[in-house]
Parts: structure tokens; C-alpha cells; sequence
């Protein structure tokens, strides 16, 4: 394909037997056939919030929040107000008796926070001139109180009023927050994971007490998460996967995944030797209770809780760093990449016939790239039973710049943020097109006729 | 004496002629006869013609030297020919029907206007093979004659069917063109009629000087003979500014009076405009000035001080004697001699000086649009039309592969506004009008002693008119607006009391006139032969020209709201009269429509094609003359036509009125076409660009640009076609809406081949949006969902290896043409559905039959899509019970048995109907918020090469 655009030039056989694997063009299982372009944002779109079944919020670093309805694809809302990027975004539900309402709360690098209605775009409540940025949020529904992470930590309750504050020692601050039982919370801050409880008194005053320090993992954490009601994980650049307790805070579990594959892995000594600390880095944990989908550089490893194993895995699921992923259900995942795609995974059983998908045409995704790599698929790992392997089952080709995030709205699609600026809605295409005949229909019913 | 010029009558099918004709049989036009005739050579009648091509021929029957030829559109010496331009000229202007009175009217003391509607004529010369539609209409000019300058414009062809089948259109657009022309010259009449005031008040100020002198030298002096001849003198100018202001007002309240004309449609801006301009004159010379007005100083102002008089109490503003300071206009008067003896040493305005610059080239350019859109024979017009409207039929389909027909909305706006040739962003000629002051029953006076109230918007608008009066003109009066009502009213019966006069005089032509009047008449009675009562109480209401004649006129009279209306129907009327033929209208109609004179349903066919047939010629004897009640002006006719019994002088024979409207539109298209044809009289500003360059494609008339580039593209298109076995993959991924990609180093080459391939691309868009005739740098996803035919330069640079990324990164999306290497990659197709159009053994050679041949095929094609679309139960369960699986299997059952389509033909068919859903959904406004989808599926390309 390559040859042929450009004229016969020789030399691109290496190329087009890329490593990267590649489905190729048929991807009978990919449901997405149809795409819609979302335009709104000025710069990189980071982050992306479901606020109920139809709409979604995004935000980014042109410092705007956009709500969308994903049905339509019409754009609902334009939540002005911040002036620098926004650095955290989270839903924030009040339910009182019957009706719950969400709102949405951003936090921004120009320092402040924001409260707003989604369904009017109001900014409800704005703090600014705080004493630094938040960089997480984390919402205590059932308390009606809410944490900002950042080189502090505060707690507000629903009408933004400050509770309580804690001034952390560590420089990097907090970038994570996760709620855990008994009215604790878990802070990442460096290579530490801190343990915070919060009181209520008497007098209905809030307090945040430190409870313990666990300083296991060896760098920075990068992913926390809580896996289910007992257990919690964290994830660190240098590849550490620790599943914690989440009532007594200790070590379940400690994988680090990049020892274990060197291990396994003969072939691939010479990269591993040196490994660039991207390429083990832990960038994004997700969990579904019973399996954790961890991004560790360009590849994809699936950990069972209940073996604690890693129970399949992609060492090179992209061509470029993982930025996030999701589990769809027991077997399907997700992920998308900082190369611009979208990947849906299975989880399969080892086939005998171990070839991948051939390139076919369409290896050429890393033509001109420097950080291009070179050498066969790894699967290896054939000997280690019960191990089961990835099958990349479609991708998703659109943004011209690193995909930074995507939600699933079910059977209404996916919507995904880019770099690019945009966000690109995914639908399938066969269900759009009965909707759209079912609305045709109704208005032909009310016109009567043609 | 003028020879006899055969008029030919505008008719109708005799109703009597021919009754129940099939209403499935081909039109006339279409049929083969069986055994043609040894001399039915159709290009004989056009043979003996001395000129080419028709033409408009504008002739002016001048007062110095008669008739003579002022212009032809096209200005080419070539399209005439041998035809004797100043015969015809005499000719046409000697069947002029207007009424145009000119002197004293008993009872009124000045000069009149005669405020003269058009005529129209259909005149035949057999000896010169030219038949010619006629318009007259008068021009005002303050030099000539009763002020008024006879001109005529005439469409000169030499298919006198043509003129007869297209007589209602032509009628309109001369009309247009002719309210047009008469707009620009109430101006340019006016601002002359403002420098012969500005004159006269001069020569005023100068005599009064002078007689005062005089006065003073002494009483003995007051009575010499020199003296008396000074009073005179200034009683003289004294009384032709009473009537020159006169004249002004008369113009100015040109558009007051009822129109009885249906076509007289004038836009609402140049009445205005008109009005108020003509309403500041008038203003301005409401009193005589004051006779030390002229002074080197400039002239003094008296808006606010002097009180409004009514015409004759001029001499009361005599006595003002305030110096104001003045500014001095830009027209420096003049003074006039008594009476200028010789009106033939005189040299008499052309055309374009008697007519507002822009107007006059509005004209002009409406005529010329007209002399474009009616090119071609009568068949391709017809043809035309008849596509056109059928067309337009097909709102939903017609949107994918059919070439647009203007904006349709544009076109309806268009209509209900009264059309206005003028472009009025262009109006700086003259200064900036305030507002309209319209004249009501109440004048608006300025109080001279107080300031006018601010809060009245009235007076105020008078106040800012006037003040930016004084910038340009100088001297202002206050307006007797009351007066202008009465003026125009007067005007008024006098014109109706003379028609009323003339019509006893000629009352044997004027029967058949009457006859034509009571067909349009409600009046189920009547019947071929009018009887006296009748006759003379239609004589009577005919003649006193009053508003509430009968119930049609009224809608004509009612100006602007009503009008636009009446034309519509007019335009829907002449369209149907093209669709229909005359012998299939008649049987219907007259059970729903009221009697039809005899003149009307006259065989036309019959007329036309057998002259010599006593019938025709005895409904000519009988229907010597026939007009329509709305142009009353006809009644003069001049007397050397008595004798020919064959002349007619056609006004506007279709009546404004629904009901009496003389055909219904039958047949095939049924009402639908009256409707949407009724929109296409009005666009024939853009119908000449787009709408004749699709159709025209295979005749070769009208819009040749256009013509040659899709005839070249349909040869393009063969070409590729013929050369390359992949091109049916290449027309199944435009079909099926995969965005192809035209690869190559030489832009003329992928422009053609772009340009060639458009022709595939379902729902081009109006102007083509979909397609990218040439991208020179690397696209994105955006792009591929905005083009869905692109042409791509092939550079060896760094841009290149960054546009060939992205052609391989959404290379799932598109199919790739190298047009240098000639390969495709496309996702494999095997269907059959495109083998008839791209077939490289194709035995078409021509480069336009290729092209009707693929339109027909697309045709096919989007009428099956509208079909799938629009079934239901392919779509939505038929039962609660039905699952998705059962409609799919339906759908798909419906495709492949059905109609016979495979796999890859059946996404064809799929992409049409997803297009015309989403045109069908989509909000008429356009929806900018929401996003278009953009749909894709995952399948293997594969390379072919040659």
C-alpha cells in the first residue's frame, strides 16, 4: 500500500510489518459505523463526564466545559468561566427525596472552583484565589461533602462552605483521591499513599485525621483506584501494581509487571534492559470488582483479583502510550492511546495458532515516527497455563492527536476527546439508522404525508 | 397609409372542438405524425425568415419622423439579417392600442397626463416571415407632444406559435420590463420637470422685477402697450407654472390610481422612492416663489414660515419677505423665452435619457434575460418546462442527482414580493430618501409659527425630507398633500368620461371587446352572442372605469397586497397552458369554468395550422377585435385597422381572477403543477444560468458555459469509463457513499476527472460542496465527512509523506484513484446494479448521450431509494411482536428479491435512502448545532489496476 502511493520506493518492507498489531479493515464485530464530530473546544479536551443517560460533559485546557447531549450530538451547554484549564472535573449529585439533581463541579489551574448547573449552564458557586490548584476531586455523596486535592486538602460541604483543611508536606500534593469504608478516604502524593478519616462531631463539625502512611511502591503513583468494597489498588510509574485492603490498609497483593515479563519474555532482553520508565508506567487502572485492567505504557495487562495473576495481556496493545481504558464487561475492554485510536480488546483463549491479524495493507501507522518499534508481536507466555490472550476485535480511527479519554453511553455510543480538539461521537451505525427511520415516520405521520 | 399587418388573435381551443379527448395521449409535440405530409417540412415556415434568431426590437413612433427602430437585443447586425428593421418598426407601432388622450379634458384647465396602461399584440407579417409579440407603452417627456413618447417593445421570432403558446410569459416579462422602464421615467420626468419649475420661477422673479420697475416709473406708464405686453408675459409664466406644478402632482400620484393592468406590478421601494422625491418637488413648488428669491445671494427658505396653500393661493406667498440665507442649488436656472415656436428643430430625448440611468439598465438587462430565456424552439421550451416541473415535483429525491432548480423559498418570497428590477443597494443617484410619506386623507401641514412637534412622526419625517431637500434643492414649501387625493381623482373621471365617449362612437367593435369583458364575468347566462342589455350595462361600467366594476377586477385594483397574488395565478395559468394541451383542456373545463367567448375558444391548433379553415375564419370575422376589460385603454383604435377584420389587439387576456381563468391544469401533473410551475415565472432571473444548462445539455441552447462543462464532463466521464475496467468500482464508491480520493501530480488532469465523477455523487449539495476539486495539503476526518469526492495533489516533499499519512490513516474511509498510475483501491464490488453505466464496451460515443443515459440510471436509482424509504414495514415492525431480526430480514428480503440487488448494490440503495432521510428530517433552517453524521463500514479494500 505503502509502495504503491508513494511510487514504488523501495525499502518499506520492514515497515510494513509492523509490530503494532492491526486489524486491518474488516471488523465485523465493531458496531461503530457511523461518526458524528463534536466541535466546541479551542484546545486539548481532557476530560469527559457522564451526567446522566444522554449527556456528557467535556472540559479541557481552553478552560470551557461543554455539555452535550450524545443523542444528537447537539451541543446543550457552554460553561464559561474558568479562565485557565481545567485540571479536574466530577459530577456532583444532590438528591433530596425524590429528585436528585447533578451538577457539575470543575477545578482550574487559574486557582478557583466552580459549582454549575448543566441543565441551565449557571455558574451555582465559585471559589477563587485559592492558595494553589486543585488537581482532584472527590464527592462523599452520602455526606453531602466533597475534597479538593491539590498541596492541600479541603473539604467542602454542598454549598461550597470549607469544613476543614489539612496542609500536606509532600511537594508533588495530592493527585488522586478515593473513598474508602468507614468514612476514610486515600490520598496519592509521591510514592505515598495517605489515609485520612473524617469525624463528624457533635456539633456537626467536619475533621480530617491522618491515619496511616503507606509508602511501599517505589515511584510515583499514578493510578489509584477502588477495586471493590474490600479492596483497593494503586498503580506506580515504575510499573508496581499494589492491591491494598481497604479497611485495614494493608497488602493484598504486589505485582510488578515489567520484572514478571522480562521474565517470560526471552526475546525481548534488549529493550528491557533499559526500559524507558513510560513504557512500564502504570497510567491508568480501571476495575470492574473482579478484574483490573491496568495501561502500563503501550500495552494492556488484565489482573484477576481472584487468582491474583495477570490473567492476559498486550504488551504492545498500541503504538504509543495508553491514556485510558475500560472494561466493557467480563471479557470486552477498551482502550485508547496517545497514538489517536481507539481499541476494543476480547479476551480470548489462547488459540493454537498463535499468528496475529495480518497488517495487511495498513501497517503503516508508525511511518516517519521516531519513537516507532521495531521486532515481531510479543505472545509469548504460551507456557504459562490459564493465561489467555487479548484479540484486538476493532479500532476506532478518527483523531488526528492522542485520544485523552472516552465514555460509553451503552447502545447511544462512545464519545471520545482528543488532542485535536475535538470530540468525535461513535454510534452504531444500523441502530441510527432504524431511529432515524422511526423519526421519518412520525414525521410523515404529522405532516400526512409527503 | 400603413398596409394591412395580419394581428393574429391570442386564443383559445374551441371548447366545442374537440370534447373528451383522451387524457393519457401524448402531447402533441411528442406524437410521430403517421404519414407526414409532402410539405409539412417543420423548418419550412421559419425558411423564408430574414433573420436568424428572434430578437427584441424596441421602436418608438417618434413625433419628428415617424416610426423608427431604436435598439434590438441581441445588439448584433448579424441576428437580423436582411429584415427591414424601420418596416417593421412602422409595422409594430401602427397596431398601438393604448388609449393615449392628450390636451384639455372639458371642464379642467390644465394640460393632463394621460396615465395610459400597456397594450399588448400579437402581429404576424407573413410576408417577412416574422411574427412578433408587441408591448406598447408611453413615455412622458416634457418636450414632446401631450408630453407623452409612444414606444413599443417587441419580441420578434419567426415562429409564430411560439409567440401564441408563450404569450403569457412574454406578457409578464415585458410588463415587468415596461413597469420597469415607466418607473425611471416618472423620475427622470419629474427631475426635468423640476428644472422647467426652477426655470420658470426665475423667469418669474426676473418679469416681476421688471414690472415693478416699471410701476414705479409711473402710473402713465401702467397701460403702454409695453407694459401690457410684461403683464402678459407674466401671467404667461404665471400660468405655466400653475400647470407644469400641476403636471408634477399628477406624477406624483401616478401610483395612486388603480392599475387595471394584472402584470403592473411595481416594487414597493421605487414607489416610494418615486413618491416622496416627486412629494418634496411638489412641496417645493406648492406656491410661486417669491420673486426676489433669485437673488445673488441664493435663495431664501420658506418651509417654515409660510402656510400651506392649495395651489391656486400662490400669490399670498408673494408677499414673504424674509432673506434667509439660502444655499444655492446645483442647477442654475434659466430663463425662458415666451414661447418656443418650432417644435421640429428640437432635438427629442433618446430612450436612455428619458429613463433613470438605473432603470434604464435594469431594462435592459430584464430584456435581455428574456431574449435568453426564450431561445430555442417552442419544443425545447416546452420541454424544458415540463421538466423543470417535474422536477420540482420530486422535492424529496430530487436533491441526489438532480441539478438544482435556484432556491425554491428565495423563489416563493420572490413572487409574493413585487418585482423589482432595480437593485437598490446601488441607489446612490440619488439623495437619501426619508422615509414614505403616504398619502392619507390627512395633509401634513408644518405649522409656520411653531416648530413641528418632534414626537409626531409624521411631521417629523416631512421635517428630516425637507432639511435633506435643502441640501440638494433648495427651496421648500409645505405640502398640500390633501390636494394630490383630489388631483387624482379628477384625473381619474376625466379619463373615464372620455372612454366612456369613444366607446359610443365605435360600438360595433366594441362588442366583440364586451364579449371578451363578460367572459370574464361570473355570469353563467352569457352566452356567444351578447345581447344589447348586457352589452350596454357592461359598456357602462367598463366605460366610468370606477373601482367596483366587476368582481375580478377588483383583485387587480387592490395594488399591492392583491397583485402579487393575481400574478401568481396568471404564471400558473400560462404554465398549464404549456403543459396542457388545447385539446384535452377544453371538454373539462367547461363544466367548472364560466363561458368562454367565442374569440377565446377559438381553435387555436385549428387557426394556426389550417388557415385557411372557414371556421377560424369566421370566428376571426366575428371576433374582430377583442380585449379584456382591464386595459380600457384600448378603446381608440386607430381608424385604419376598421376595415381588416382579422386583427386583434390581445390585452392582458387572462384575467387576474381564479375563476376566470380559461383552463385548468390537466392532465398528468394535475394541480401539483400549477403550483409549483407557479414559482418559476418568477425566477427566470436565475432559471436562464441553472435551470437550462441541465436542461438545455442535449439542444445546445442557453447557458453555454455551464452546457460545455457537463457535456465535457459527461465525455470525461465516458472516457473513464471506457478506459479504465475499474471504473464501476470507482462509481460504486460514490454511489455508496465512500468518499473517494482522486490521487495525482497534474491538477488539470484530477480536476477533469473530479469534475467528471461528480456526476455520481449523490446530493452534491447546490453548489457542489461535496466534492474538492483540488486539496493540496493533508485532510482530516472533518473533511472526509464534508467531501465525499476529492481530488488530492500528489507532492514528493515533506507535505506529501504527511497527506499520504493521512490518506493511509483513514484509509478504512475512502477509496484512492491514482490517476497517474491508474489503480484504485477500493473495497471490492461485484454487483450488476452500475454495469449499464459503466460498462468500457459501452456503444455510447457521445459525451452528452453518456451523460442522459447515466442520469436516467440515477434517476432509477433515487426513485428505488424513495421507494425503500418511504415503505414502512422495511423499517418499523409491523406487530409489538416483531423484533429488529424480522424488519432486517424484511429489509433485506425487500432488497434482494425485490429488487433484485446484491450485497454491495443494496448499500447503494442504503446510502440513497440514509440521504434522503436526512434530508427529510432535517430542520428547513438548517440546524448548525448539530452535527452531520458521518457512516462508514469496516470492509478489505483491494487494488485494482489496469
Amino acid at each position: 500500500m505503502l509502495r504503491w502511493i508513494l511510487g514504488g520506493r523501495e525499502g518499506q518492507s520492514s515497515v510494513e510489518k509492523s509490530p503494532v498489531l492491526c486489524i486491518g479493515e474488516e471488523q465485523p464485530k465493531n458496531c461503530f459505523t457511523e461518526l458524528q464530530v463534536l466541535k466546541g473546544h479551542f484546545d486539548i479536551v481532557r476530560f469527559l463526564v457522564q451526567i446522566d443517560d444522554f449527556r456528557c460533559a467535556s472540559a479541557g485546557d481552553d478552560g470551557l466545559v461543554l455539555v452535550w447531549n450524545v443523542e444528537t450530538g447537539e451541543r446543550l451547554q457552554e460553561l464559561r468561566g474558568h479562565s485557565q484549564q481545567i485540571t479536574a472535573i466530577t459530577t456532583f449529585t444532590c438528591s433530596n427525596g425524590l429528585m436528585s439533581h447533578t451538577s457539575l463541579i470543575t477545578a482550574s489551574s487559574d486557582r478557583s472552583l466552580s459549582l454549575w448547573d448543566p441543565d441551565t449552564g449557571n455558574r451555582v458557586q465559585t471559589i477563587s484565589d485559592l492558595q494553589s490548584s486543585v488537581k482532584c476531586l472527590l464527592v462523599l455523596e452520602r455526606l453531602c461533602v466533597w475534597f479538593s486535592g491539590g498541596e492541600e486538602l479541603c473539604v467542602w460541604d454542598r454549598d461550597f462552605q470549607l469544613q476543614c483543611h489539612r496542609q500536606n508536606h509532600s511537594d508533588t500534593g495530592i493527585t488522586a483521591l478515593i473513598e474508602l469504608p468507614k468514612n476514610c478516604i486515600a490520598a496519592a502524593m509521591d510514592k505515598e499513599i495517605m489515609i485520612y478519616r473524617l469525624t463528624v462531631s457533635t456539633d456537626s463539625t467536619l475533621s480530617v485525621a491522618e491515619m496511616r502512611c503507606l509508602s511501599d511502591h517505589q515511584d510515583q503513583i499514578r493510578a489509584l483506584i477502588n477495586v471493590n468494597d474490600g479492596l483497593f489498588a494503586s498503580g506506580s510509574h515504575a510499573g508496581e501494581l499494589i492491591i491494598w485492603d481497604a479497611i485495614d490498609w494493608n497488602i493484598l497483593a504486589y505485582e510488578h509487571i515489567l520484572w514478571e515479563e522480562s521474565q517470560t519474555c526471552a526475546q525481548a532482553e534488549i529493550r528491557l534492559a533499559a526500559p524507558k520508565p513510560s513504557e512500564m508506567s502504570i497510567q491508568h487502572l480501571t476495575t470492574n470488582g473482579k478484574l483490573i485492567l491496568a495501561a502500563v505504557g503501550s500495552g494492556l495487562y488484565v489482573y484477576s483479583i481472584l487468582t491474583k495473576t495477570v490473567v492476559a495481556y498486550r504488551k504492545v496493545a498500541h503504538d504509543s502510550n495508553v491514556l485510558h481504558t475500560m472494561l466493557l464487561s467480563d471479557s470486552e475492554l477498551m482502550s485508547c492511546s496517545e497514538d489517536g485510536s481507539v481499541r476494543m480488546w476480547e479476551i480470548q483463549e489462547l488459540p493454537l495458532t498463535a499468528e496475529p491479524a495480518s497488517p495487511g495493507f495498513f501497517g503503516m501507522w508508525t511511518f516517519g515516527r521516531p519513537n516507532k518499534q521495531t521486532g515481531p508481536p510479543t505472545k509469548k507466555v504460551v507456557d504459562v497455563p490459564n493465561i489467555r490472550t487479548l484479540e484486538l476485535t476493532g479500532d476506532l480511527i478518527g483523531h488526528s492527536g492522542a485520544v485523552q479519554m472516552f465514555a460509553s453511553f451503552k447502545e447511544n455510543g462512545l464519545v471520545t476527546c482528543s488532542t485535536d480538539h475535538l470530540l468525535i461521537l461513535w454510534k452504531n451505525g444500523a441502530r441510527q439508522s432504524c431511529l432515524r427511520s422511526l423519526a421519518l415516520f412520525q414525521k410523515l405521520e404529522e405532516n400526512g404525508g409527503l | 397609409m400603413i398596409g394591412s399587418p395580419d394581428v393574429v388573435a391570442f386564443t383559445k381551443e374551441d371548447e366545442f372542438g374537440q370534447n373528451n379527448p383522451d387524457p393519457w395521449s401524448i402531447p402533441e409535440e411528442f406524437s410521430i405524425p403517421l404519414h407526414p405530409l409532402a410539405d409539412s417540412n417543420p423548418w419550412a415556415k421559419t425558411s423564408y425568415a430574414k433573420f436568424t434568431k428572434d430578437f427584441i426590437l424596441i421602436s418608438e413612433f417618434s413625433e419628428q419622423v415617424g416610426p423608427q427602430p431604436l435598439l434590438t437585443i441581441p445588439d448584433d447586425p448579424k441576428v437580423c439579417g436582411t429584415f427591414d428593421l424601420n418596416y417593421f418598426s412602422l409595422r409594430i407601432m401602427s397596431v398601438d392600442y393604448q388609449a393615449s388622450f392628450v390636451g384639455h379634458p372639458p371642464g379642467s384647465g390644465y394640460p393632463r397626463l394621460s396615465f395610459v396602461e400597456d397594450s399588448r399584440v400579437v402581429l404576424g407579417d407573413s410576408k417577412e416571415g416574422a411574427f412578433a409579440y408587441i408591448h406598447h407603452l408611453t413615455l412622458y417627456d416634457l418636450e414632446a407632444r401631450g408630453f407623452v413618447r409612444p414606444f413599443c417593445m417587441a419580441y420578434v421570432s419567426a415562429d409564430e406559435r411560439k409567440i401564441m403558446l408563450q404569450f403569457q410569459e412574454l406578457s409578464l416579462r415585458f410588463s415587468q420590463a415596461s413597469e420597469c422602464l415607466k418607473a425611471g421615467n416618472r423620475r427622470a420626468f419629474a427631475k426635468e420637470l423640476q428644472r422647467k419649475l426652477q426655470d420658470l420661477e426665475y423667469t418669474h422673479s426676473v418679469l416681476q422685477r421688471e414690472e415693478g420697475l416699471q410701476r414705479e416709473a409711473g402710473p402713465q406708464c401702467m397701460y403702454s402697450a409695453h407694459a401690457v405686453e410684461k403683464a402678459n408675459e407674466l401671467a404667461n409664466v404665471e400660468k405655466s407654472i400653475y400647470e407644469h406644478r400641476d403636471l408634477l402632482r399628477q406624477i406624483s400620484c401616478y401610483h395612486c390610481r388603480p392599475r387595471r393592468d394584472p402584470h403592473a406590478v411595481t416594487c414597493q421601494k421605487c414607489m416610494t422612492q418615486c413618491l416622496s422625491e416627486c412629494e418634496a418637488l411638489l412641496d417645493k413648488y406648492a406656491k410661486l416663489a417669491n420673486p426676489f428669491s433669485y437673488t445673488d445671494k441664493g435663495r431664501k427658505r420658506e418651509d417654515v414660515q409660510s402656510p400651506t396653500d392649495d395651489g391656486g393661493g400662490g400669490k399670498g406667498a408673494e408677499e414673504d419677505e424674509d432673506e434667509g440665507i439660502k444655499r444655492r442649488s446645483s442647477y442654475t436656472p434659466q430663463l425662458i423665452k415666451a414661447r418656443s415656436a418650432k417644435c421640429f428643430d428640437k432635438r427629442l430625448k433618446t430612450l436612455q435619457e428619458l429613463c433613470d440611468e438605473p432603470f434604464y439598465e435594469a431594462t435592459m438587462e430584464l430584456l435581455k434575460e428574456t431574449e435568453r430565456s426564450f431561445r430555442g424552439d417552442l419544443c425545447y421550451l416546452h420541454t424544458r418546462r415540463m421538466d423543470k416541473a417535474l422536477r420540482r415535483r420530486q422535492r424529496i429525491t430530487n436533491f441526489l442527482f438532480e441539478e438544482d432548480l435556484g432556491d425554491e423559498d428565495e423563489d416563493e418570497g420572490g413572487m409574493l414580493r413585487p418585482f423589482c428590477a432595480v437593485n437598490h443597494d446601488l441607489d446612490n443617484y440619488t439623495i437619501l430618501n426619508p422615509p414614505p410619506i403616504v398619502l392619507g386623507p390627512e395633509p401634513v401641514e408644518l405649522d409656520p409659527l411653531e416648530p413641528p412637534d418632534p414626537l409626531d412622526p409624521a411631521s417629523e419625517t416631512s421635517h428630516t425630507q425637507e432639511s435633506e431637500l435643502v441640501l440638494e434643492e433648495g427651496n421648500l414649501d409645505s405640502s398640500p398633500s390633501d390636494q394630490t387625493l383630489e388631483t387624482q381623482e379628477s384625473s381619474e373621471e376625466t379619463k373615464g368620461s372620455f372612454s366612456s365617449d369613444k366607446s359610443g362612437t365605435g360600438l360595433a367593435e366594441k362588442q366583440q371587446s364586451l364579449a371578451s369583458v363578460r367572459s370574464e364575468l361570473p355570469d353563467p347566462d352569457s352566452d356567444l352572442t351578447p345581447d344589447a342589455d348586457h352589452n350596454t350595462d357592461l359598456e357602462r361600467e367598463s366605460s366610468s372605469e370606477d373601482m367596483d366594476i366587476t368582481a375580478g377586477e377588483d383583485e387587480g385594483d387592490n395594488g399591492g397586497d392583491q397583485t402579487p397574488v393575481s400574478l401568481l395565478e396568471v404564471v400558473s395559468e400560462l404554465e398549464a397552458s404549456m403543459e396542457d394541451n388545447c385539446e384535452r383542456r377544453s371538454g373539462i373545463e367547461s363544466d367548472l369554468l364560466v363561458p368562454i367567448d367565442t374569440a377565446c375558444c377559438m381553435a387555436q391548433e385549428g387557426f394556426l395550422y389550417e388557415a385557411s379553415a372557414p371556421e377560424a375564419a369566421s370566428h376571426l370575422d366575428q371576433s374582430s377585435h377583442h380585449q379584456s376589460s382591464q386595459t380600457l385603454v384600448v378603446n381608440q383604435e386607430p381608424q385604419s385597422l376598421l376595415p381588416l377584420q382579422n386583427d386583434y389587439a390581445v390585452g392582458s387576456l387572462c384575467s387576474e381572477s381564479p375563476a376566470a381563468g380559461l383552463e385548468l391544469p390537466v392532465g398528468l401533473l394535475g394541480d401539483a403543477v400549477s403550483r409549483t410551475t407557479a414559482e418559476d415565472g418568477s425566477d427566470y432571473t436565475m432559471s436562464a444560468s441553472t435551470g437550462s444548462d441541465r436542461a438545455a445539455s442535449p439542444l445546445g441552447y442557453g447557458g453555454v458555459v455551464t452546457l460545455r462543462q457537463r457535456k465535457r464532463a459527461g465525455h470525461v466521464a465516458l472516457r473513464f469509463v471506457r478506459q479504465y475496467p475499474f471504473a464501476i468500482q470507482a462509481l460504486w464508491c460514490l454511489l455508496s457513499g465512500r468518499t473517494l480520493v482522486v490521487l495525482g501530480a497534474d491538477e488539470g488532469r484530477v480536476r477533469r476527472l473530479v469534475a467528471a465523477l461528480a456526476l455520481f455523487v449523490p446530493g452534491p449539495g447546490k453548489c457542489g460542496e461535496r466534492v474538492q476539486a483540488w486539496l493540496s495539503c493533508p485532510f482530516t476526518l472533518t473533511d472526509l465527512k464534508r467531501w465525499k469526492l476529492i481530488g488530492l495533489q500528489r507532492v514528493a516533499s515533506p507535505v506529501g509523506s504527511s497527506m499520504l499519512y493521512s490518506l493511509s490513516r483513514y484509509s478504512r474511509y475512502i477509496s484512492i484513484l491514482d490517476a497517474d498510475q491508474k489503480t484504485l483501491r477500493c473495497p471490492p464490488y461485484r454487483g450488476q446494479l452500475l454495469a449499464n453505466i459503466a460498462d468500457h464496451r459501452t456503444y455510447i460515443r457521445r459525451g452528452s448521450t453518456y451523460f442522459l443515459h447515466v442520469q436516467s440510471t440515477l434517476c432509477r436509482l433515487a426513485a428505488k431509494a424513495f421507494l425503500f424509504t418511504f415503505t414502512h414495514h422495511l423499517h418499523l415492525p409491523v406487530s409489538s411482536t416483531e423484533g429488529p431480526e424480522v424488519v432486517e430480514g424484511r429489509r433485506r428480503c425487500f432488497l434482494q428479491e425485490q429488487l433484485g440487488l446484491g450485497e454491495e448494490d443494496s448499500q447503494i440503495l442504503l446510502y440513497l435512502s440514509q440521504l434522503v432521510t436526512q434530508q427529510y428530517l432535517q430542520p428547513p433552517a438548517g440546524n448548525s448545532a448539530v452535527a452531520p453524521c458521518f457512516s462508514f463500514n469496516y470492509t478489505t479494500s483491494v487494488l485494482y489496476k489496469i
